[in-house]
């Protein structure tokens, strides 16, 4: 005779609730359909398109000889290079600018929050959601840019695209991470869009380039600096740090990130945005 | 298998310096609904918070059926439905939709959520709208979706906070049928409120809370005798008869009974007696009045003991 297994004895009344990666998979699954439903995610297909749209007007108007695009992987770099990262970046601020301070504002998370699921399910249920909705406006974007790719310059598409490809997803996650983190330390929705926005779209920049130009130090500590490596794995050769001798003799160094540091930096960016995020919403107050 | 139980042990909550709940010490155990009653700002929803782990305690514990909530919330909550300051639901969804999402969270078997849905839906008086944007929904509507969400998985024990906020009075009203409704399927209900006349039409129990402190928790007849009776206070008690009585019975008869401080003729063919002497008395009385053969249909204490001893706890604390 085998004994009853006490695992499997639930106890009487005490409904079993589905595992916290089930529950996970939950959040995620209805706030796509929430995204999908809301305007937001259609203005940010819009914008992608409208990106791409120019550069395929542009490309189609002028001409790839008229543009000096020589190669496949000029034109890869011409275009990708010089555009994922604003589509990454708005990305983040529709999906992650006030993911988690917007389920405050709006009081949403009061509906959410009484239930028996760990908080952090919520947090990572919703993280997932915004990166599959970027995806999709990402995977529309990379395929309009392929699609010309492949139109001028045939199906031999270089493996420095892939590459870039691929840092452009981790640079993705890193972003969202970031914001997610970031949305977190605020109670108002515009307020932590409006910060992000400025972060991203200006700030950062900024800062890399005060800190490489004037103060001559590798900016190692700013995500756009490791972004670098989306448009740089597109440049042949790979740019490398460079340093000449300035007027008055004094050595001026450009710096230029390079692939395992890049990634390095996009992956300490997620890891540490991530897990203070996560604490931060343990810990935050649905007062 | 236990009863449910819920309980505070030296649960504290201090904003700063501002004290919103201080010390608490309750533990209600069974199925019965208990009325969390206070006056606003009490801390009534201070409390339920900390019971869903919505705020962190500044001290002590919140359990619920033995288990630490902030520990383990997850587990603590298994079987607790909660509607707490009316949150709100994305705008995109369908009640339809955000009650799935609430089903699959909560593990109702996939066979089971349809109907379970539309049975909660209808027993708020959503149907019509189980399919359509909760965006455009009304205050009072999105507050039936709330409550509909509360009782979706059927959970042993009920926190409600201020159920009938935002609903007109025929609203008001259909939320205590419901919460009555649940007291006959062997729940634990507790409910807070501010009105009085709320919690004494529903609740088995009171406990009454100000200045984020407890003043008393008893079965709500034990509260009137121990507050008002004893202490001298009169209650009022309508009496409501089949036929009329004359004059002389009333203000003979009926007026000397044990504890009758007076008693009047009101329109058709009530009476109305002011009353101090406590349960026991309040007892016999109402055998005396059914020996005199006068008809005696209804035997009603009005609530305004309990109003009397609201207003005077309140009071005392201030
Ligand atoms: N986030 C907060 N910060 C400061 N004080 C608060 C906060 N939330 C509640 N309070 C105060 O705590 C007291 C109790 O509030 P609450 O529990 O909401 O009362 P109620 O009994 O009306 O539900 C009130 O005086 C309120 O002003
Ligand atoms: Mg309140």
């Amino acid at each position: 005779m085998s004994k009853p297994s006490l695992k499997s004895v639930a106890p009487i009344g005490l409904p079993s609730l589905p595992t916290s990666i089930a529950q996970v998979g939950t959040i995620t699954k209805y706030e796509l359909l929430n995204y999908f439903r809301s305007r937001r995610f259609f203005v940010l297909l819009i914008i992608g398109i409208v990106i791409s749209a120019i550069f395929t007007a542009v490309v189609g108007y002028y001409g790839i000889a008229y543009l000096n695009l020589t190669s496949a992987l000029v034109f890869y770099s011409f275009w990708w290079g010089n555009s994922i990262t604003l589509v990454v970046i708005l990305s983040g601020i529709f999906f992650g600018g006030d993911a988690i301070s917007g389920e405050f504002q709006n009081k949403t998370g009061y509906f959410l929050v009484g239930n028996p699921l760990r908080r952090s399910s919520i947090y990572i249920g919703k993280w997932i959601a915004a990166l599959t909705a970027s995806l999709i406006i990402f995977a529309i974007y990379a395929a309009i840019a392929v699609g010309n790719g492949i139109y001028y310059f045939g199906a031999n598409i270089p493996y420095q695209f892939g590459d870039s490809l691929v840092f452009s997803v981790l640079y993705l996650i890193a972003v969202l991470g970031f914001t997610f983190f970031f949305s977190s330390l605020f109670k108002s929705s515009s307020m932590s869009i409006l910060v992000t926005a400025i972060l991203f779209l200006f700030a950062f920049s900024l800062i890399e380039l005060i800190v490489s130009r004037l103060a001559q130090i590798e900016p190692w500590f700013i995500i756009t600096y490791g972004a670098g490596i989306i448009g740089n794995v597109l440049m042949d050769p790979y740019p490398l740090t460079q340093s000449t001798r300035g007027p008055g003799g004094r050595e001026v160094s450009t710096f230029a990130v390079s692939i395992p540091q890049g990634i390095e930096i996009l992956v300490g960016y997620f890891v540490i945005t991530a897990v203070i995020g996560l604490l931060l919403f343990e810990r935050k107050e649905f007062t | 298998m236990s009863s449910p139980s819920i309980e505070a042990v030296n649960l504290s909550k201090r904003y700063g310096s501002f004290s919103a709940l201080s010390n608490l010490n309750l533990k209600i155990e069974g199925s019965k609904c208990v009325g969390f009653l206070g006056p606003n700002g009490a801390g009534k929803t201070t409390t339920l918070k900390l019971f869903t782990d919505m705020i962190r305690a500044s001290e002590g514990e919140a359990l619920i059926n033995g288990i630490s909530v902030h520990e383990n919330k997850k587990k603590a909550l298994a079987s607790v439905g909660s509607l707490i300051e009316s949150p709100e639901i994305y705008p995109a969804l369908t009640p339809r939709e955000a009650l799935s999402m609430v089903a699959e969270i909560r593990g109702m078997p996939r066979s089971e959520r349809k109907r379970k849905i539309e049975e909660v839906v209808s027993e708020v008086k959503m149907e019509e709208w189980l399919d359509k944007k909760v965006g455009k929904f009304s205050k009072g509507m999105k507050q039936r979706i709330n409550i509909s969400a509360a009782l979706l998985s059927e959970p042993e024990i009920l926190l409600l906070d201020e159920p009938s906020t935002g609903l007109d009075p025929r609203g008001m009203s259909e939320v205590r049928e419901i919460v009555k409704s649940l007291k006959q399927k062997n729940r634990l209900i507790f409910m807070s409120s501010h009105l009085l006349n709320e919690v004494s039409d529903i609740c088995d129990e009171v406990a009454m809370i100000d200045h984020g402190k407890l003043l008393v928790y008893d079965k709500l007849s034990n509260v009137v005798s121990r507050f008002s009776g004893a202490e001298g206070g009169a209650i009022i008690i309508d009496v409501g008869l089949s036929r009329e009585i004359d004059d002389q019975t009333v203000s003979r008869t009926i007026s000397s009974l044990p504890g009758v401080v007076s008693a009047e003729k009101l329109e058709g063919k009530n009476l109305r007696l002011h009353f101090s002497g406590g349960i026991e008395n309040q007892e016999k009385l109402l055998s005396d009045l059914v020996m005199m053969k006068i008809g005696l249909i209804s035997f009603h204490p009005s609530s305004s003991a309990l109003e009397d001893t609201y207003l005077n706890l309140i009071k005392a604390t201030l």
